[in-house]
């Protein structure tokens, strides 16, 4: 296997020339694992193209390169993130979730009616995350236990969490809850005339959870084992089946803390939000550089994903000559390129598959 | 009659009989059909109609699925057909005329043409997986068909247009005509000749198809142009029913409902074996059930939760493993086939047992899925 030298070699700091095993020299080794061996360059491509989507924005529209401007990509993204990182844990072991936008509607509505008929916040949130884990963990279990495929099993749950929805209120409820309201309107001042919601903050102590967890924990290890090669993970022993049914847990769970905060940001419980959200998603973790075969990839790359479609739609937002449906476009057109990018890349990395 | 038991159809029948026979005790009229103005009415020629697109679709469904593939872009697809075919009409400089339906037909089928073209170089040139391949297209699709509409939503006045959707054709309506005569080409050119033994022969497993002589390139790219061309048919019938392009809300989700339809007629996900009939018979009972719905009374925003309810059972019906334990249990002394009448849960309980005794003799479904990791679907 050669190595290309075609490739741009950006430096990055976070892959430190480790000593080279093998006689091969150090930036050999670096050179490798950025370009084949490991996900940081497709992180690294991601972030760059994020710079360079923001610098152009900054460059052409007035104000755009304000701090807030920034700042609100996490604002009004924080739900994303959260369903995002939820969706890697999934993509890592060779999976997916479709129903996580099902889950995030299913959610609003049960907070607001919930809310409604006089429940205590706190009461209602449990009662969100617990059906979210509860859907996630008969998923996993089916997909599991039954062995069936996990696309089929979480298109049925997606069809299952919206159905559920209409049930529970056709009609949109609003919600008056004071914690609610006070999630929804309070921010964090931060220096320099800007602020943050406190969903950024929630969103941001998840995807530190999920890094410890998946690069901390054996459990994190286990899943990048299943995506590497379900057999063989199962043949060293590792506890396959607790995983794969924990990642689909963890989805569920994620999706329904992302239905909260999603419901803080609309203050309404709705059958019809979210619609497609879990495209976004898998758009995101796809954009940030995790294989959708599995066992590759970095939670980081699903933010830096999810802040690329923010960017994209601050962009036509800005510019009010282009109509909304060229965020789609753009989406897929990024996508492709990143796919295609992912596909020649690994094909060189291993030959013959 | 011991052929009949061991079909795989048997208890996707079965289920589509109990849901007619519940329509029938609702509503006792519901297998009247009646001849007015020389054309049929009735409630079970609107389920054939109002299945149709489905149907469709999941023909070209089937086949991506039988060549181990997926194709989630078939939705974008019936949105950008009809996007076309009404744009074209309202541009032509008679848009009444029959020659100018001919042209906006022809000019969407051709740009699907492209569009199945396209979804079938990422796939098969370019070796990029199935499922991220045509969500590209997925997601851009209706971008696109809201950038020919101009995010409007275009009338057309056209009676041969119009026919697709509403028309009739000796008494039958059109659109059942036209997604019977699709479906007796694609069943003849696949079970009359090789192509459905090699598409299959690639679905099982692609390398040794290409190492065997079969030219899988060619198939895969095949199948995908003519899903492609199937979902532009089915788009162009929705938007003929309604004589509109609506690029936002035509065939959102009909790619779902598609695929349940295939899977749901026993066709694996994991590619390889497929069965046109049981396609046929999936869409039938998703149609079957949605009607139901309405008949029945309950809100038609529920449809998705008795869809859910319906698949569920139906997949573990299907898991392999609940299929192993309860083949298990039944070998000793296979029960008789149970007779009719029996509520739809009860029914498809029973006679699963005979059908999964069965395993043995045929290939597993999910041959290579099995490890029931992600791959399967995602290949």
């Amino acid at each position: 296997m050669t190595v290309s030298d075609t490739r741009p070699t950006a430096p990055d700091p976070a892959a430190p020339p480790p000593a080279g095993p093998g006689g091969r020299r150090p930036w050999q080794t670096w050179l490798r694992s950025t370009t084949t061996g490991s996900r940081t360059f497709s992180v690294l491509v991601t972030g760059v193209l994020l710079v360079v989507l923001f610098g152009t924005g900054s460059a052409r529209y007035e104000n755009f390169g304000s701090p807030q401007v920034a700042l609100n990509l996490l604002v009004d993204n924080a739900h994303l993130v959260v369903l995002a990182v939820g969706m890697t844990f999934v993509i890592l072991t060779g999976g997916i979730d479709l129903s996580s936008g099902a889950v995030v509607a299913l959610s609003t509505v049960i907070a607001a009616s919930l809310l409604e008929a006089g429940w205590p916040a706190p009461v209602a949130i449990a009662v969100v995350l617990a059906t979210g884990a509860l859907l996630g963990w008969l998923m996993g279990a089916a997909v599991h236990h039954l062995q069936l495929q996990p696309f089929i099993v979480t298109l049925a749950g997606m069809f299952l969490a919206r159905g559920l929805c209409f049930v529970i209120s056709v009609p949109s409820i609003p919600i008056r809850d004071p914690f609610f309201q006070s999630m929804a309107q309070d921010v964090v001042e931060l220096p320099g005339n800007t602020f943050l919601t406190y969903s950024v903050f929630i969103a941001l102590a998840v995807l530190v959870a999920a890094v410890w967890v998946l690069h901390r924990t054996r459990f994190g290890r286990t899943v990048y084992a299943i995506g590497g090669n379900e057999s063989s993970a199962a043949l060293m022993g590792l506890a396959v089946g607790r995983t794969k049914v924990g990642v689909y847990v963890i989805s569920g769970t994620l999706s329904a803390l992302a239905g909260l905060l999603f419901t803080f940001y609309m203050l309404s419980g709705y059958s019809l939000h979210a619609i497609g959200m879990e495209l976004d998603a898998i758009a995101a973790v796809v954009i940030g550089g995790t294989l959708l075969t599995g066992g590759a990839g970095y939670v980081v790359g699903s933010l830096l994903g999810v802040l690329v479609l923010g960017t994209i739609q601050a962009l036509i937002s800005f510019d009010g000559g282009l109509s909304s449906w060229w965020t789609k476009i753009t989406v897929g057109v990024l996508l492709l390129v990143f796919v295609v990018v992912q596909r020649l890349t690994t094909r060189r990395a291993r030959p013959g598959t | 009659m011991n052929r009949l038991t061991r079909s795989p159809l048997l208890w996707p029948l079965l289920a589509l009989a109990a849901l007619l026979l519940f329509n029938l005790v609702v509503n006792p009229g519901f297998f009247a059909v009646r001849i007015q103005d020389g054309h049929l009415f009735g409630s079970l020629v609107d389920v054939l109609k109002n299945a149709a697109p489905t149907l469709l679709i999941a023909i070209g469904m089937t086949l991506v699925i039988a060549s181990r593939g997926i194709d989630l872009s078939v939705g974008a697809v019936v949105a950008i057909a009809g996007a076309i075919a009404c744009n074209s009409l309202v541009s032509a400089p008679d848009p009444t005329s029959a020659g100018a339906a001919v042209v906006a037909i022809s000019t969407a089928l051709g740009v699907a043409l492209l569009l199945g073209a396209w979804n079938g170089l990422l796939v098969s040139v370019l070796g990029i997986q199935p499922i991220i391949a045509t969500l590209v297209l997925m997601t851009a699709g209706r971008g696109i068909a809201m950038l020919i509409t101009d995010g409007q939503i275009i009338t057309v006045d056209n009676d041969t247009y119009g026919w697709l959707g509403g028309g009739y054709l000796f008494g039958i309506p059109a659109q059942v005509v036209v997604a019977g005569l699709i479906l007796l080409a694609v069943a003849l050119l696949t079970r009359r000749t090789a192509l459905g033994m090699l598409l299959e022969a690639v679905g099982i497993n692609p390398e040794a198809a290409r190492l065997a002589g079969v030219r899988s390139r060619s198939i895969v790219w095949t199948v995908y142009v003519f899903a492609a061309l199937a979902a532009a048919v089915a788009g162009l019938m929705i938007s003929a029913q309604v004589t509109a392009a609506d690029a936002n809300r035509a065939g959102l989700f009909i790619e779902l409902d598609a695929i349940l339809a295939v899977v749901i007629g026993g066709t694996s996900l994991a590619g390889g074996r497929y069965s046109l009939t049981g396609t046929v018979v999936g869409a039938l009972i998703l149609q079957t059930l949605t009607t139901t719905v309405y008949t029945v009374g309950i809100p038609p925003d529920m449809t998705t939760l008795f869809k859910a309810l319906v698949v569920i059972v139906v997949f573990l019906l299907q898991a392999p493993r609940l299929r192993a334990v309860l083949a298990r249990r039944r070998r000793p002394a296979p029960p008789p086939l149970p007779s009719g009448g029996l509520p739809e849960e009860a029914a498809a309980v029973l006679t699963g047992g005979p059908v999964l005794a069965d395993d043995e003799h045929t290939p597993a479904p999910t041959a290579g899925g099995t490890t029931g990791s992600g791959r399967g679907a995602l290949r």
